[in-house]
């Protein structure tokens, strides 16, 4: 008999996720880093690798770190917004290359536009695991203190710039 | 007035689809004739009620009836006529009428082709579809009514999602659905047969044709979706592993392995429980499929509107069509007796063996699809799963399953011998890896050893497929000449042919375009030449391009090999003045050995642009593979036998409890 059960009990409990799934956002992602300082890491530039990017950069102002590759379809979707961003310049947008081809990179940037001001290359991801990205796109919000405020997982749309990142930014900027 | 009328029409179809429900089988459960007899009349009246209703969406949407809030919402004064009908599907609301409009097509079409089915197992069949139909409208009254009107009405329309606006795009989600749906004609023949409890293989041979009609739809959506994708998103893929192809996938595979079990199930009365769970996963899965892409919880290219309250819905009427289909199964099928026999070595091995590799690789796809769900739900973290995943699970378990299709169909039925088959076979075996040597050299220059094992697998696909027909053409002992012999082979026996013939095309078109694929992304100048993978490309300007409802920058990029022009072509980026949304218009040129595609980007200075080259080998071969897949099951699906079998039935059905086997005929 059990064996005639099983699809039935198999698919209650699909259900049961399902149901829980429906409450949560999946573009919403806490993170227990969240409130603590950006871990520490020492990257080369991917523009030019005999530079160093380090987590000192991201102190003395509200900053943007976006986690981004080529291979990463959702990336390219979520670019034209990175650069509007950009172009509002209401903080600087640091980016980490995540696994990628430094060359394909660096093409992808000229090509399509380059919101960031500086972009660590972590060609390893080793870093990343340290920043608990789960997979590109990641957007973290920073701030003076370097401390992680706010995460971003997906890509991002022009409704979450107006609604989430830069009201976040302009609260950040009043606090000091 | 005219939505208003639509929207009556679908509270109408809506009543008349329960009584479609409840009457008839109740009817068949305590054999009172007048009420099966409810069936037909009551599935033909929903049908014209819903097609009524449709209608009264489309006309709204020709007359640019701003008032009502769907169209607002996905139309314009300056769209285009046939982007104006196909808009009617563009958004979550009109694609559920779409879907419920194919319902009742295929229940209408039930209703006239079963006139040689026994009465109850036919009012069985459309009072299960009309369920389905019925929790459809219900869902669309309650939560998603297409003709809510809106006020103060809107001057203007906010158009459609550009991304829509593609040929393409017309008929592609009209087939998936055919194909979704379709699905619900083999899942009502299930629970049919198991409400009545009569699972023979008469079932099997009812249910086949239906099947794979279904299949044969979705095959095509599928195809087309990917096309579309491939020419519309401007970065060369044809498939991404997003959620939503998914979705559409896991039906697909659970299909084929339907349609392969069934001949069992109709030749041998074996693998009658398994057929029926299988008729049943095929249509839940197609509903999942659903929920998944109107509940908003996977993350996913396809952005649709969300709302929790639609997702609890369908996922309460999932809970109830798949998990009350369960549990009838699970209740009634410890006593279905399977009584064909079958040997270690045999057809009926090879078909379990292919339904397992085909459900091994949906649930490989089901898990990577909702594993991220999975994480969240237990608040364990979030991830993405992404094509590396998909590809590494995926394509080592289809590698044995394109080995099978050539063996199975030599083996014989319940007995079979593996050396004599695999003697048989030897030489064609020889072939394919001779195909998988050569072909690779004369493509590329280069033979790797993936690609060979890639190429002989297609090629042994297409080589047993032909020498199979060969085989059945050219027999020795049979007294027929080899041309009666041609004529008299049946259209299924063409239909699998051709369809793994398609399977083999497909092989290769993948096989090559991912191995000896070329790209470049770079910045050209006007007057510039790049050359890439023996073509020469020459960018000669852009110019500005008024659409009717965008505005477009069209480049001219000119394609020389060995300094000859092979095509002009003209990648556009459109923005729709609506929307404010940029789109690419991909510059391809198509040939059946290669594509040349160019894919205009970002403006870099006044003499510049971002171009993306693709030369992409092969790559018509996927959709042509498809297109023979969709063609073998067509094939299949007019059989012959399933008209004439029918008419014979008439008489015989009744009185005889059909459970001998059939004898096997091909």
């Amino acid at each position: 008999m059990f064996k005639y059960l099983l699809p039935v009990i198999l698919f209650f409990v699909l259900c049961v996720f399902l149901f829980i799934g429906l409450y949560k956002d999946p573009s919403e992602v806490p993170s227990p880093l969240i409130g603590k300082s950006v871990p520490e890491f020492s990257l080369p530039m991917l523009q030019d690798s005999s530079v160093q990017f380090s987590n000192k950069s991201f102190l003395g102002k509200v900053s943007i770190l976006n986690v981004w590759a080529t291979w990463c379809f959702a990336c390219k979707q979520e670019h034209p917004a990175l650069l509007e961003l950009a172009k509002r310049n209401v903080a600087p947008i640091y980016g980490l290359n995540y696994k990628d081809d430094a060359a394909k990179a660096k093409l992808y940037l000229r090509d399509f536009g380059n919101p960031f001001k500086a972009n660590a290359f972590d060609e390893t991801g080793r870093v990343a695991i340290d920043w608990g990205v789960y997979g590109a796109p990641e957007t973290f919000v920073i701030d003076q203190k370097g401390i992680i405020r706010y995460k971003h997982i997906g890509p991002l749309t022009l409704d979450d710039l107006n609604n989430k990142i830069q009201p976040l930014i302009q609260q950040l900027n009043n606090e000091t | 007035m005219i939505p208003e009328i639509g929207h009556f029409a679908l509270i109408i179809a809506l009543c008349l689809a329960l009584v479609q429900t409840v009457v008839p089988i109740l009817g068949a459960q305590t054999n009172t004739s007048q009420w099966i007899a409810v069936a037909k009349p009551a599935a033909r009246g929903q049908f014209l009620f819903l097609v009524i209703s449709y209608i009264c969406l489309t006309y709204s949407f020709i007359k640019n009836d701003f008032s009502v809030l769907y169209v607002a919402n996905n139309a314009n004064t300056a769209l285009p006529l046939q982007y104006k009908i196909s808009a009617v599907w563009g958004a979550h609301e009109g694609s559920l009428l779409l879907w419920v409009l194919m319902l009742g097509i295929w229940t209408f079409a039930v209703t006239i082709f079963s006139r040689s089915l026994p009465n109850n197992m036919v009012a069985r069949v459309i009072g299960v579809m009309g369920f389905v139909s019925a929790g459809f409208i219900l869902f669309m009254l309650l939560t998603s009514n297409p003709f809510e009107r809106i006020f103060p009405i809107p001057l203007e329309g906010k158009d459609l999602n550009p991304l829509l606006q593609d040929p393409g795009l017309v008929i592609h989600p009209p087939m998936l659905y055919m194909g979704y749906v379709g699905f619900s004609v083999a899942f009502a023949f299930a629970i049919a047969a198991l409400l009545g409890g009569k699972l023979d293989s008469a079932w099997a041979r009812w249910s086949r044709p239906w099947a794979t009609f279904a299949w044969v739809f979705l095959t095509i959506g599928i195809a087309l979706g990917s096309w579309w994708a491939y020419h519309e998103l401007g970065w060369g893929g044809w498939w991404f592993w997003d959620p939503v192809e998914n979705a559409s996938f896991m039906p697909w595979l659970v299909g084929t392995a339907l349609i392969h079990s069934l001949a069992v199930t109709e030749k041998r009365s074996s693998f009658k429980n398994w057929t029926v769970l299988l008729a049943i996963l095929a249509f839940s899965l197609s509903l999942l499929g659903t929920f998944l892409v109107r509940s908003g919880v996977l993350v996913s290219v396809h952005a649709f509107a969300t709302d929790p309250a639609r997702g609890v819905y369908i996922l309460m009427f999932l809970a109830i069509v798949i998990g009350g289909s369960l549990l009838l199964y699970a209740l009634r099928a410890p006593k279905i007796k399977s009584i064909g026999q079958f040997d270690l070595v045999s057809r009926e091995t090879a078909l379990l063996l292919n339904n397992v590799l085909l459900l091994v690789a949906m649930f490989t796809i089901l898990v990577g699809t909702l594993y991220p769900l999975f994480l969240d739900a237990l608040n364990a973290g979030k991830i993405s799963v992404g094509a590396p995943y998909f590809n590494a699970v995926f394509v080592p378990l289809m590698l044995p399953l394109v080995f099978l299709i050539g063996v199975g169909p030599f083996l014989r039925w319940k007995k079979a011998t593996l050396g004599e088959t695999l003697k048989k076979l030897a030489k064609i075996i020889v072939l394919g890896l001779i195909i998988g040597f050569a072909l690779p050299y004369i493509v590329a220059g280069k033979a790797p050893i993936l690609v060979v094992l890639g190429i002989s697998l297609g090629g042994w696909s297409i080589c047993t497929a032909l020498y199979y027909l060969f085989k059945n053409v050219f027999r020795n002992d049979a007294k027929l000449s080899s041309f009666q012999r041609f004529k008299k082979i049946p259209r299924a026996t063409y239909g699998m042919v051709v369809a793994h013939i398609g399977i083999g095309i497909f092989v290769f078109g993948v096989t090559f375009v991912s191995a000896f694929q070329e790209e470049k992304e770079v910045p050209m100048r006007i007057g510039e030449k790049i050359e890439m993978a023996g073509y020469e490309f020459g960018f000669n300007g852009v110019k500005t391009l008024q659409g009717p409802n965008y505005l477009s920058k069209q480049a001219s990029v000119s394609v020389f090999k060995n300094n000859k022009l092979v095509a002009t072509l003209l990648p556009e980026k459109r923005t729709y003045l609506v929307q404010q949304s940029p789109m690419t218009e991909a510059g391809i040129d198509t040939g059946f050995l290669r594509d040349v595609y160019v894919a205009l980007g970002e403006q870099i200075d006044n003499e510049a642009w971002g171009m993306r080259l693709y030369y992409k080998p092969f790559i018509q071969w996927i959709w042509m593979g498809a297109v023979f897949m969709a063609l073998g099951g067509l094939l299949a699906a007019l059989d012959r036998r399933y008209r004439l079998k029918l008419k014979r039935e008439k008489v015989a059905v009744k009185p005889i409890k059909n459970k001998q086997a059939i004898p096997a005929t091909s």
